[in-house]
């Protein structure tokens, strides 16, 4: 269907407020508009750190309560093929047409608390058990989409690389500029996938090629495209947009 | 001495809902005008509110404040629920209105003919403040299926799916706001009412029994 490049790109100029934003650092000092100086009345500019600040301790608040709310066992709700969204949406920080093909001698990196260091060509990790889901892809916006993937359980990955399942975070690394990162219980949830099919076909670059993550039970932003590495890590690794104010955990 | 029709005993307004009043009109500011611009993000219906009606400057600054702000409206509206159970309020306050009362009175208002007298709501009052205090629990339910669509499947189902509880949230968010400008209205129709919010002034003649 022609109207899937027409429909599917997010403009330019839909995200280029949001680009900009990215060269300011410490962007909540910037987050109170007119509507936010009229319900504080009374407060001078100055304290807008204070604000600042109390935001994101509330945001920390949150991350333990979503992780409280979190269930290993509780699964999103599948839906049957003829639900699937098409044309499904591209969406990235950028527009689709900077979308990058696989780098030459691409191999899947595997780092941090792990025993078993060796990278991961795509004919390796086809070799690992596989599943396939079609849930709802829910991004930060409100939009969300049924898509169609399957690939190998990060659970089975990670088994399989003999990763310390102690470590609390889990971090990945796009060759396209991406990073993000989840926790290790979502990290373990038997839907969170490393998806290597996209409707039933190989993923193409638009959709994460040649290996991405699926993970239902957090919003869009977690279920990064195009990696390159992923590290299981005791530090807090933030990620592209959660170092400029998402909030991290982002469960749904 | 107290004068006749000058009951000192009870406020109007007991203090409790006159702190809890001014932390819904912070709490509810928060979270309709953060919501404004989270809705912003990505219309789900062919309008948008106007940008600099929106708080928190872009999606993560809106989403952090409505995120922060939930927890003041979800406690305050737990107090409240609380203390209307227990003091009695909704039973002497608020009961439900019948349908006869409530035409007699909007037909009063509506021709000028209805009094007002702090500290006693008419049947239209009745049916307004209840029908906002069910609108803000279901908004709290709502907004429970929006953030959490996967831990809270169920009620997700219950509400019809993602995309039906997005717009419900949306069109109570509409109900909400429609109240507040009747009731700002009122309000400045009656500038009474507004200092019986801030200090303690008795009910009036014929006010609360």
């Amino acid at each position: 269907m022609n109207g899937l490049r027409r429909l599917a790109a997010v403009k330019f100029k839909d995200i280029q407020p949001e680009l900009r934003q990215l060269q300011r650092r410490g962007f909540l000092r910037n987050a109170l508009s007119l509507g936010g100086l009229a319900l504080l009345t009374g407060c001078d500019l100055s304290t807008n750190s204070g604000v600042d600040a109390a935001l994101r301790s509330v945001l920390r608040f949150d991350d333990k309560v979503q992780a409280a709310l979190f269930s290993g066992k509780r699964l999103a709700q599948t839906y049957p093929p003829n639900a699937v969204t098409r044309p499904f949406r591209f969406n990235a920080f950028y527009p689709e047409w900077q979308v990058r093909g696989i780098p030459d001698g691409w191999r899947l990196e595997v780092a941090g608390s792990v025993s078993e260091k060796t990278p991961w060509t795509i004919a390796a990790l086809r070799t690992l058990p596989q599943v396939e889901q079609i849930t709802r892809h829910i991004c930060i916006e409100g939009w969300s989409q049924i898509g169609r993937w399957s690939g190998v359980p990060l659970r089975a990955f990670l088994q399989r690389v003999g990763a310390d399942l102690r470590a609390p975070f889990v971090s990945f690394r796009c060759f396209d500029g991406y990073s993000t990162s989840i926790d290790i219980a979502s990290a373990l949830h038997p839907q969170t996938i490393l998806a290597l099919d996209f409707d039933g076909q190989p993923l193409a670059p638009e959709w994460g090629a040649p290996v991405r993550l699926r993970i239902p039970t957090k919003l869009g932003f977690k279920s990064a495209k195009n990696l390159q590495a992923i590290e299981v890590t005791r530090t807090f690794p933030g990620g592209f947009w959660e170092n400029q104010g998402y909030n991290w955990y982002s469960g749904v | 001495m107290p004068l006749p029709h000058q009951p000192t005993r009870t406020a109007a307004h007991p203090a409790i809902i006159r702190v809890l009043h001014w932390v819904w009109v912070y709490a509810i500011g928060c979270m309709v005008f953060s919501g404004w611009e989270i809705y912003n993000a990505s219309p789900s219906l062919p309008f948008s509110f106007p940008r600099w009606t929106g708080l928190g400057g872009w999606l993560g600054g809106a989403l952090a404040w409505h995120f922060s702000a939930m927890w003041l409206l979800t406690l305050s509206g737990i107090i409240y629920l609380a203390y209307g159970s227990a003091s009695g309020h909704f039973r002497r306050d608020l009961g439900i209105p019948t349908p006869r009362a409530v035409v007699r009175d909007l037909w009063s208002a509506l021709t000028f003919r209805l009094g007002h007298r702090i500290g006693r709501y008419n049947a239209v009052q009745r049916l307004l403040y209840l029908g906002v205090i069910g609108a803000l629990v279901l908004q709290v339910v709502t907004g429970l299926a929006v953030w959490k669509p996967v831990q809270f499947g169920a009620l997700v189902s219950l509400l019809g799916g993602y995309p039906l509880a997005r717009n419900l949230h949306l069109t109570i968010m509409f109900l909400i706001v429609a109240f507040a400008i009747v009731h700002v209205v009122l309000v400045a129709i009656f500038p009474r009412t507004l200092v019986s919010m801030i200090v303690g002034v008795p009910a009036e003649p014929g006010g609360r029994a």
